[in-house]
């Protein structure tokens, strides 16, 4: 059970971490300062969760691997994120899509995982959920003001969701050994979640004046360490530096 | 034997909380850590200050411990250690009302108490730390450090940062 519980934080500081990679991207090249600094700022949240949930992942791995180590010198097979969050940022319009998405799913997750029987991830989970409830938020306003905005920002918001809708049900992905530690209380039942994350994003999306979610052929499993190119690009440009110099402090 | 060993476990604790109401936050200087809430004290046995981050993500976690080690060395308490807890999480009703007052000395409008729970949104009436005035609007929801907006006030116009409620 300890290397499904391993696998279940890597997970969580996963998406986090790549997600806080994606959107640290935006830097100084965000539509507006407003903007810059609220994206950068995101990042750093979830920079901070990774952190605490990578290493605490390395103490229950026990062979002396923390949360740097965990970053920096895992290859992209050995990644458990979603999907989602290692796709391009695209236009402000599709960041704000996805950023909608992920922390909606976020939100629900962290808010049954304050309720953990772990300690940790309980601690973890009641530290980060106020900031991710705020991530939420501004998303939505995002998603409502482009969506209901002008014809061009709506179109480009119909564009972003477009190509998220194939990467939820891998975000929302269990197995058998991650559904026994849910009934442990351990992790979160994410089938259980699905209902309120479905119509918390109806609602959002009705009020952007955008087309509802489509049923569309869904991929897999970033939760099994199956990732697209984008990943690989993405973590040679993360990695380069600390796998240059592997030994370096500072 | 050790300086810490020295002293009493009053006298001790007197000291530690002396040494770090110098120290104090890298990014808002205006405010110890102490004030911040930063410090929740010193374990049972003494022999270690607990800390506890602010937000998650804060960069200026890794200096405040950093400055809470060189403080306590310098003070000649190098056998004190640091230990980081996340539980209770920091909220800003643990700003002390000194601390408040520092913040709005230093031209930021502090939390209002009891904000717990509204995730960073406050109530809407924010008072200028410059003139008072309750005529003020938000530029931005981000600010120049993770924890604080950018408000301005109507009244004399002066632009001011607002501590978000956490």
């Amino acid at each position: 059970m300890s290397d499904t519980l391993f696998h279940s934080l890597l997970e969580l500081g996963d998406d986090s971490l790549i997600l806080g990679q994606r959107l640290c991207e935006w830097c100084g090249k965000a539509p507006s300062v407003e903007v810059d600094l609220s994206l950068s700022n995101l990042g750093l949240d979830l920079m901070g969760q990774a952190t605490l949930f990578l290493n605490y992942a390395g103490e229950v791995e026990g062979k002396g691997r923390d949360g740097d180590r965990l970053a920096f010198h895992r290859d992209g097979e050995q990644f458990r994120n979603s999907l989602l969050v290692e796709q391009p940022n695209g236009d402000f319009g599709q960041t704000m899509a996805r950023q909608f998405l992920f922390s909606t799913y976020q939100l629900g997750l962290f808010e049954q995982l304050v309720k953990s029987t772990d300690p940790r991830i309980a601690e973890i989970a009641a530290k980060a959920v106020k900031e991710v409830r705020y991530h939420a938020d501004i998303a939505a306003e995002w998603v409502i003001r482009l969506g209901d905005g002008t014809e061009d920002s709506h179109e480009r918001m119909v564009d972003g969701f477009d190509w998220f809708w194939r990467f939820i049900d891998d975000m929302f992905a269990m197995d058998d050994d991650q559904r026994a530690l849910a009934e442990q209380g351990i992790l979160a039942d994410k089938a259980a979640l699905r209902p309120a994350f479905d119509s918390r994003v109806a609602a959002v999306l009705a009020e952007a004046t955008l087309p509802a979610a489509q049923p569309v052929w869904q991929v897999g499993s970033g939760r099994q360490g199956k990732h697209s190119e984008h990943l690989s690009h993405l973590l040679a440009e993360m990695q380069q530096l600390a796998r240059a110099h592997p030994e370096a402090t500072w | 034997m050790s300086a810490g060993a020295a002293l009493s476990q009053a006298a001790l604790r007197a000291r530690i909380d002396t040494v770090l109401a110098e120290v104090p936050d890298p990014e808002i200087p205006a405010v110890s850590v102490v004030d911040l809430g930063i410090v929740r004290g010193v374990d049972a046995d003494g022999r270690n200050v607990i800390v506890t981050p602010t937000y998650t993500g804060c960069p200026a976690t890794i200096a405040i411990e950093l400055a809470i080690r060189v403080a306590l060395d310098e003070a000649g308490l190098a056998d004190i250690g640091i230990k980081t807890v996340l539980s209770p999480p920091w909220t800003t009703d643990m700003i002390s009302d000194a601390g408040r007052d520092k913040l709005r000395a230093y031209g930021i409008a502090p939390p209002p108490k009891g904000a717990e729970g509204r995730s960073l949104h406050g109530p809407d009436i924010v008072e200028c730390p410059q003139c008072g005035s309750t005529l003020t609007k938000e530029v931005s929801r981000f600010g120049s450090t993770p924890c604080k907006a950018l408000w301005q006030c109507l009244d004399c116009h002066e632009p001011f940062d607002r501590f978000k409620c956490h």
